[in-house]
């Protein structure tokens, strides 16, 4: 009989180089990319940041011309994030915890669906049927509560305004949200449920006491990533917004400031020689400011993840 | 705690509130959703008709003309980009589950991938913009560059759900398969890749799903046209969602006839999205071994 002597790792040959080699190439590729990304960025914004006012066609400088519109993209999507939270925890914990089990997959089904509508059609709804119904809610806002800077007024005619576009980008980011959410209020160790349950709390306090306690970092790297997608989002905001550009916390009425994206899309057609550098160099502001967003978000996740083992 | 001292009927009005108040959520959260699917319908069907498949714009003014034209461009550049994504974006998966394991270079791509998730699609667009006019000069406009654009949005989404599928594998088939003294990447190509490619599959169509309606980085880069055109290396390429949005935001005089083809073209992206969304769930549910939850 023959020894046969056995290795500890599996054989090694040249088909196994390759493939190695190639998934490894395919991994570094995508480190590529990205760093990519930031370089031809930053290679052709330069100029438009270093660009004299009298060169490009806004007449401003760099910052002068960008800063509304970082003001804009935060404003826009603020108010989508305040609509949006609640609301997805809302859904998350309805189909999470509230909803019949054999229906729950099915409705989160119809959530996921509005994550699949391209933006172009979100912003063809929202000029074509949400701006036109929101012009007397906006009216009644501007009657009763014009006190606030907020709804000062003179309410627009049109109601394509910052709101109508907070509104839009809340629904455009709902189906992420309520899915971190789902998942981080499934993940609940059902021990602490049942004991709140044991110990007589209504369904409502087991939420409070056992659900949201455990998922609270959940919430919060939800709802930054949903933040990440509402200060990028570009269709919707170009299609629906009125926009002159302003600085303004007037949220109904026809003069709105802009977002980064949505100046890109509106401006770049025309745009020509050290115009399209400096929007380019605006698209850089926006990657750096989503990048920084979807960092920590990602961070908060991971941190979690090497937590959740110790208190399950 | 506080709700030991809270009356009984108290807790029981606040536990009422609460139901009210999430399946209100819920319900409110529908709203729009079934809101977008009937405008886009009641306005979008009236549009469509044999012609408006098989037409393009071409020195169309008024009424009449089509999305032949866009369906083309759209077709084209969504196959280009998954022709671009498909490979990399599952062999990088691979890498992360099977060559990957306890690296720094593998945590740092997961976590980059999960942050490229996170790239506005109009930063991809500028990135393509800003990739081609290094080669090609100032006011580059090519299907191919939309589906680089693309691309970049598109590989994320497809490495993570392959990830997740190659995960689902149960390591005593790699561990069988080494036994026998087959070398891993053909234990990879033949074991690993056929028990995940329902989910595979389900994952890329769904990639595809979500960069197919994708507006921001083809405006930008691959333009618009009002003919046909078949070559992506070459002019202006007319894409669905561009179309879409072009047709609303410079309808011309009259608006009427323009403003009727945008609604078409979004019921026909909607329903293109939807059929892959269908497909895709198909798939997951048909060829899936039952380790799918």
């Amino acid at each position: 009989m023959t020894v046969v002597e056995v290795s500890r790792h599996p054989v090694r040959r040249l088909g196994d180089r390759v493939f190695a080699g190639a998934s490894t190439g395919a991994a570094i590729t995508i480190l590529a990319t990205l760093a990519g990304v930031a370089i031809f960025l930053t290679v052709e914004g330069v100029p438009g940041i270093l660009a004299s006012p009298d060169e490009v066609k806004s007449g401003e400088s760099f910052l002068p011309y960008v800063g509304p519109l970082v003001f804009g993209t935060l404003l826009a999507a603020a108010i989508a994030l305040v609509i949006a939270v609640p609301v997805s925890i809302g859904v998350a914990l309805f189909i999470s915890h509230y909803a019949p089990r054999r229906l729950a997959a099915v409705m989160g089904y119809l959530i996921d669906l509005l994550a699949a509508v391209p933006s172009v059609v979100y912003g063809l709804w929202g000029i074509g049927f949400l701006a036109g119904k929101l012009v007397a809610p906006y009216g009644w806002l501007e009657e009763h509560l014009g006190f606030l800077p907020f709804f000062a007024g003179p309410a627009s005619a049109t109601g394509r305004t910052i709101l109508t576009v907070g509104i839009v980008l809340a629904v455009m980011i709902l189906p992420i949200m309520t899915a971190i959410c789902r998942e981080v209020f499934l993940q609940t160790p059902r021990l602490h449920e049942e004991a709140a349950l044991a110990l007589g709390a209504t369904r409502w306090e087991m939420a409070r006491l056992a659900v949201f306690p455990h998922a609270r970092s959940g919430i919060i790297s939800g709802a930054m990533l949903g933040l990440g997608r509402a200060l990028g989002e570009t269709m919707a905001v170009a299609m629906v917004l009125s926009a002159s550009g302003v600085v303004s916390w007037n949220l109904i009425s026809s003069t709105n400031p802009s977002t980064i994206a949505a100046n890109i899309a509106l401006s770049f057609k025309e745009a020509s020689g050290l115009t399209v550098n400096a929007l380019v160099a605006s698209g850089l502001v926006l990657f750096v400011i989503t990048f920084v967003v979807n960092v920590a978000a990602r961070l908060v996740v991971d941190r979690r993840k090497d937590f959740s083992g110790a208190d399950a | 705690m506080s709700i030991l001292h809270t009356p009984m009927w108290r807790r029981r009005a606040v536990d009422r509130l609460a139901t009210v108040l999430v399946t209100g959520a819920f319900v409110l959260a529908l709203f729009p959703l079934f809101s977008i699917l009937w405008t886009v319908v009641s306005k979008g069907a009236p549009a469509l008709s044999p012609e408006f498949f098989t037409y393009s714009m071409r020195n169309v003014v008024g009424e009449g003309g089509g999305i032949y034209h866009a369906l083309v461009g759209t077709l084209l550049v969504t196959a280009a980009a998954t022709v671009i994504s498909v490979p990399i974006g599952l062999l990088t998966a691979i890498f992360l589950v099977e060559y990957g394991e306890g690296r720094r270079l593998a945590r740092w791509i997961r976590f980059l991938v999960d942050v490229m998730t996170g790239i506005p699609s109009i930063v991809a667009g500028l990135f393509a913009y800003a990739l081609f006019v290094v080669f090609f000069g100032e006011g580059v406009r090519m299907g191919f560059g939309g589906a680089v654009a693309l691309s970049v949005l598109m590989i994320p989404v497809v490495v993570r759900s392959c990830e997740e599928m190659l995960k689902l594998v149960p390591n005593e088939l790699r561990e069988a398969a080494y036994a026998l003294g087959v070398p891993k990447w053909r234990t990879v190509l033949k074991v690993v890749l056929p028990t995940s490619i329902a989910g595979i599959v389900t994952g890329i169509t769904l990639a595809i799903a979500r960069v197919i309606g994708e507006t921001a980085p083809l405006l930008v880069i691959a333009g618009l046209s009002d003919s046909v055109n078949f070559d992506l290396f070459h002019d202006r390429m007319a894409t669905l969602p561009v179309f879409a949005y072009s047709a609303v935001s410079s309808p011309g005089v009259p608006p009427g006839p323009s403003i009727d083809r945008a609604w078409g073209a979004a019921l026909v992206l909607l329903l293109i999205v939807m059929l892959l969304n269908l497909v895709a769930r198909l798939v997951s549910h048909l060829f899936s071994p039952k380790s799918e939850r």
